[in-house]
């Protein structure tokens, strides 16, 4: 194996700006987005995915103004998510420059919309995003409208089904989020992620939980995920990028080291 | 580097965009072009190309563009699907006729156990010949692919990658070069192929 592990920082986008707060209220601005995402790059992240906050609740379109600003300036891959419902939309922000599109409600709301992503621009633009609670049964189901949490609503799809589906559907690679873990920063759910993985064909990004650097080892070892996604602890800067790239290839996990990265 | 008049062909493909910044990147402007003799004016001409085999062989027979490609003199650098598109053949869609400006034919990466299709992330260049679009690149440095069809190794290829099997990551015939990575959206790396395009190579 020499693919190398993917490691995402994930920023949150409002009206063109990065912002981060608890999760969905009191906004904190945390800077310009060009900037941010040159810092990302630079310091060794492998992909970015930009979640454009306010483009998904409010049923907005996503600005592609800021779209085309990062796609100018950062030379690694990245991924737009929020706000999109249409192949038209989706034409848009890869026009603009974004490699994939990352769609969560709107598939669980109109599942014919992966379909019609993977057939307008290839499976390796569509990425789903699936937000995952287990119930009181025991049962991991899938949650939408998850970026409003009163609008949030549990839908009676199992996680493990709704994956393949969306795979059979179209999906070039799967981000699982995992309710319950994240923002917790205790670590993601390996337990759900390495089921999610068992029936998963297409790359797995695990998210919600990351809080130390031993989380990204478990989750790549013991779920055999391709990618970790993470927001807050790369925010705050309680991890480096280029420490954690090390600690991974300590642990003999495969990733890309940038040499000369910022620390 | 403002020098070589740098024509991008309009294939449709949706990273035209993210090649043309890296080409800003680097100092150099290309120009979008589906017109036959802006194409065959230019000292380098771009086949960029995401997306499925046969909606690409579509765009470029509607746009007039087969004969066109087959004429141009000048390095030809095809990317991702636009290195595909340069085999004979390509088994997408139930298998495609393709340029056949570089003898072979693509096909299908078989899924195995821990080898994910799409091939999509940032693998490692191995098999390195001496060729000027990989002048500074070393051994195991690596590029990001995402594809699902590939060429197998042979006679043309110039740089390996591995997943699953050995595929080629980089193929040379003559002036014509294929990179199955996207170097657009290969930091440093991607940026060295791209300038190496630029003034190294037809030197």
């Amino acid at each position: 194996m020499t693919l190398a592990r993917r490691i995402i920082p994930c920023l949150d986008v409002r009206d063109g700006r990065v912002v981060k707060g608890t999760r969905f209220r009191d906004h904190r601005d945390m800077g310009d987005i060009v900037e941010l995402a040159t810092r990302y790059a630079a310091e060794g992240a492998d992909e970015l995915v930009f979640y454009d906050i306010t483009a998904s609740p409010q049923s907005r379109a996503v600005d592609v103004e800021w779209v085309r600003r990062v796609a100018r300036v950062i030379d690694i891959p990245f991924c737009v998510a929020g706000g999109i419902r249409s192949v038209g939309a989706a034409r848009a922000v890869l026009h603009a420059g974004a490699d994939k599109v990352s769609v969560n409600t709107p598939a669980t709301q109109r599942p014919d919309l992966v379909s019609e992503l993977a057939d307008a621009f290839g499976v390796q633009c569509v990425v789903v995003g699936v937000d995952s609670l287990r119930d009181e049964d025991g049962v991991w189901r899938i949650r939408q409208l998850t970026g409003d949490p009163d609008a949030t609503r549990a839908l009676p799809v199992p996680t493990l089904e709704w994956v393949p589906q969306v795979v059979g559907l179209g999906a070039g690679e799967v981000v699982l989020n995992c309710m319950g873990s994240d923002g917790v920063r205790s670590g993601y759910d390996v337990e759900q992620l390495a089921a999610v993985r068992a029936v998963c064909a297409v790359p797995l990004i695990a998210s919600g939980g990351a809080g130390a650097p031993e989380h990204f080892t478990e989750v790549f070892r013991d779920a055999d995920v391709d990618g970790a996604l993470a927001a807050t602890v790369f925010h705050s800067g309680a991890i480096s990028i280029p420490a954690l790239k090390r600690d991974l290839a300590a642990a003999g996990l495969v990733v890309r080291e940038v040499p000369g990265a910022a620390a | 580097m403002s020098g070589p008049r740098i024509a991008l062909v309009d294939s449709g493909g949706t990273n035209i965009g993210s090649v043309t910044y890296a080409l800003e990147r680097l100092g150099a402007t290309a120009r979008l072009t589906s017109d036959p003799a802006d194409i065959l004016a230019a000292d380098r001409v771009i086949l960029p190309g995401v997306g499925a085999a046969a909606a690409g062989m579509r765009r470029l027979r509607e746009a007039g563009l087969v004969e066109t490609l087959h004429e141009v003199q000048a390095p030809l650098l095809g990317v991702c699907l636009g290195m595909q598109l340069l085999f004979d053949r390509s088994a997408e869609d139930g298998g495609v006729e393709a340029l056949g400006l570089i003898p072979g034919d693509v096909v299908a990466i078989p899924p195995a156990p821990g080898v994910r299709v799409p091939h999509m992330g940032w693998n490692a260049l191995e098999g390195l010949a001496d060729d000027p679009l990989l002048r500074g690149v070393a051994p195991g440095e690596r590029a990001y692919f995402v594809h699902s069809y590939a060429a197998p190794v042979g006679a043309r290829t110039v740089a390996t990658t591995t997943h699953g099997g050995v595929w080629s990551a980089v193929v040379r015939d003559g002036l014509r070069w294929g990179a199955q990575f996207h170097p657009e959206r290969s930091a440093a790396l991607g940026a060295r192929l791209l300038r190496n395009f630029i003034v190294e190579v037809g030197r």
